[in-house]
């Protein structure tokens, strides 16, 4: 079933003459992590503003868990996608972190003693319970995306996008939140689409789509993209590491496989070519 | 400068933390009406007694009153030498011109400088034993009648708390920018006047710049959860009218009707 459906979608923005997108196309299954990557100016950020109704397209069909996105639907398929911005101050609206994860509850008119369990649990979850009372100030960055994210979860929505939501934080913080988003795609089946310029992360995904000039240039599983150094240089992204260890192990004559390695894989192929020596 | 606490609350357990902010926020005003019923010594050492009361139900250092007052101290002064001088009546000691120091002069003078003193120890109470948050949230529900007359009640009190939220990112961001400047050699608070006022130019133009950026952020990431405008939401935060603040409410009622008996007609 597919959960997100993009058809002959036209869009610029008001000010501008070219066109951001020119009859596009995309698919999102249910349950699927989908990671979008491109270099700047791509048309990541319009495509999931689109999505979410944030933007409104010149003329083409946008479908959210079966519903077609119009003026009238609008809130109703904002209610589906938790969004997740990349600047982890500009997305906090309380005063507090639970207030803040309270905001969305109040929004859509959700009775209070709900609203008191759903805070507690969506904090829990992403770890930051003991923090509830904390003010924005005294968090780190990944403690406040945490916290946006707790937002999200609270909403019990069908779709997570997450908008270069970890490009801003430290690699500890990176990693929480990403290890949060896997646990919500694997347990919970909910759908994520990541927008994104970590190759790390994007390796993370089932399937990643890579938009140069609002095309789709490549849709793909990870493996397949980031096995083509040239390709991904071109459209302006750094090769992850393990490619990059290939390319030099290549250049001291030894003898590397040619899919697409993980971290994980290139080492257990280190420590598997070195005791057969 | 991120640890800039706005309004100096302290937090604390005392029966006045506890309160509602509302029964704060009123007795606050009632004060400062029923201290302009005032006009005898002994009426001032009533509602010193009450003033004093209060801070010692509230357990905070009196330090902090004391700081309350300095930055007002000038005020103050100006207000009470113009009493002084100002106003005739009773034995006159000393005379000069349009000036006289008379001894209703005294009097006055220093009935005013009770009634400010007393004044701020009570409203620095209420920012001391109140969270800034809370404080709008009362002012909300105060405010809640003018709705009637299309006031945008919720609306305002969105953002006040908004505003009072991003004091302290926004004075992270000041630090930054200075830094920042500095290290392109501006001078901050050098030189003459004229000096001082053009190097805030290069503070306030990025500043400016980046409250617009996140003021934008702010509105998609609250539209993408949500929110459409104050009317039909529910709220997380509430306020319990206890039997403490009926109690407060008492105290204040009483204090008055004994000012009005020991006041002269």
């Amino acid at each position: 079933m597919d959960m997100i459906e993009v058809k002959n979608l036209i869009f610029k923005y008001p000010q501008q003459e070219v066109y951001n997108f020119n009859n596009f196309n995309l698919k999102v299954k249910k349950g699927e992590w989908l990671a979008i990557i491109g270099h700047n100016g791509s048309g990541k950020s319009t495509l999931v503003r689109l999505i979410d109704g944030l933007l409104a397209p010149e003329s083409g069909e946008i479908t959210v868990s079966g519903i077609k996105l119009t003026p009238e639907t609008v809130w109703d398929v904002r209610s589906k996608i938790g969004m997740v911005f990349q600047n982890p101050d500009n997305q906090f609206v309380g005063a507090n972190v639970e207030d803040d994860v309270a905001f969305g509850l109040e929004n859509a008119a959700i009775p209070r003693e709900e609203m008191l369990i759903r805070v507690k649990q969506a904090l829990e979850r992403v770890g930051m319970w003991k923090f509830a009372d904390h003010e924005p100030v005294r968090l780190s960055g990944g403690q406040k995306q945490r916290v946006a994210l707790a937002g999200v979860i609270a909403l019990k929505p069908e779709i997570v996008i997450l908008d270069e939501a970890t490009s801003m934080l430290d690699p500890e913080g990176r990693l929480a939140v990403l290890e949060i988003i896997h646990e919500l795609n694997r347990v919970e089946h909910l759908t994520v689409i990541s927008i994104t310029h970590d190759i790390d992360e994007a390796s993370k995904a089932q399937r990643v789509v890579v938009l140069d000039d609002g095309k789709v240039v490549q849709d793909d599983i990870p493996a397949e993209i980031f096995s083509h150094r040239a390709g991904l240089i071109k459209i302006g992204l750094e090769p992850p590491f393990s490619e990059k260890l290939k390319e030099e192990l290549i250049k001291q004559g030894i003898k590397v496989p040619d899919e697409y390695l993980t971290k994980e894989g290139m080492v257990d192929w280190l420590w598997q070519l070195f005791s057969k020596q | 400068m991120g640890k800039v606490l706005l309004g100096r609350y302290v937090p604390g357990d005392s029966i006045v933390h506890q309160m509602d902010p509302r029964a704060k926020l009123i007795l606050s005003f009632f004060f400062i009406i029923i201290i302009f019923l005032a006009n005898n010594w002994q009426s001032y050492v009533l509602l010193l007694t009450l003033t004093i009361g209060s801070i010692m139900a509230a357990k905070v250092n009196f330090a902090f009153f004391i700081k309350g007052v300095r930055p007002l101290i000038w005020l103050i002064l100006f207000t009470v030498l113009l009493q002084i001088f100002f106003s005739s009546g009773g034995t006159i000691f000393w005379r000069w011109g349009p000036f006289n120091l008379s001894y209703f002069g005294l009097i006055n003078g220093a009935y005013v400088f009770c009634r400010f003193v007393l004044i701020i120890f009570m409203s620095t109470l209420l920012t001391l034993t109140t969270a800034p948050l809370e404080i709008a949230d009362a002012l909300e529900k105060l405010m809640m009648p003018l709705k009637k007359i299309k006031v945008p009640v919720y609306e305002i009190s969105l953002m006040l708390s908004i505003a009072l939220r991003f004091v302290p990112t926004l004075m992270d961001e000041t630090a930054k920018i200075m830094n920042a400047q500095r290290s392109r050699g501006v001078n901050f608070g050098e030189g003459n006047i004229m000096q001082q006022i053009k190097s805030v130019v290069p503070l306030l133009v990025p500043l400016f710049v980046s409250s617009f950026n996140r003021a934008e952020d702010l509105a998609t990431a609250m539209e993408a959860r949500g929110y459409r405008g104050g009317e039909g939401r529910t709220k997380y935060r509430v306020h319990y009218w206890h039997t403490s603040d009926t109690t407060g409410c008492a105290v204040f009622v009483i204090v008055m009707l004994i000012l009005l008996f020991v006041r002269h007609w």
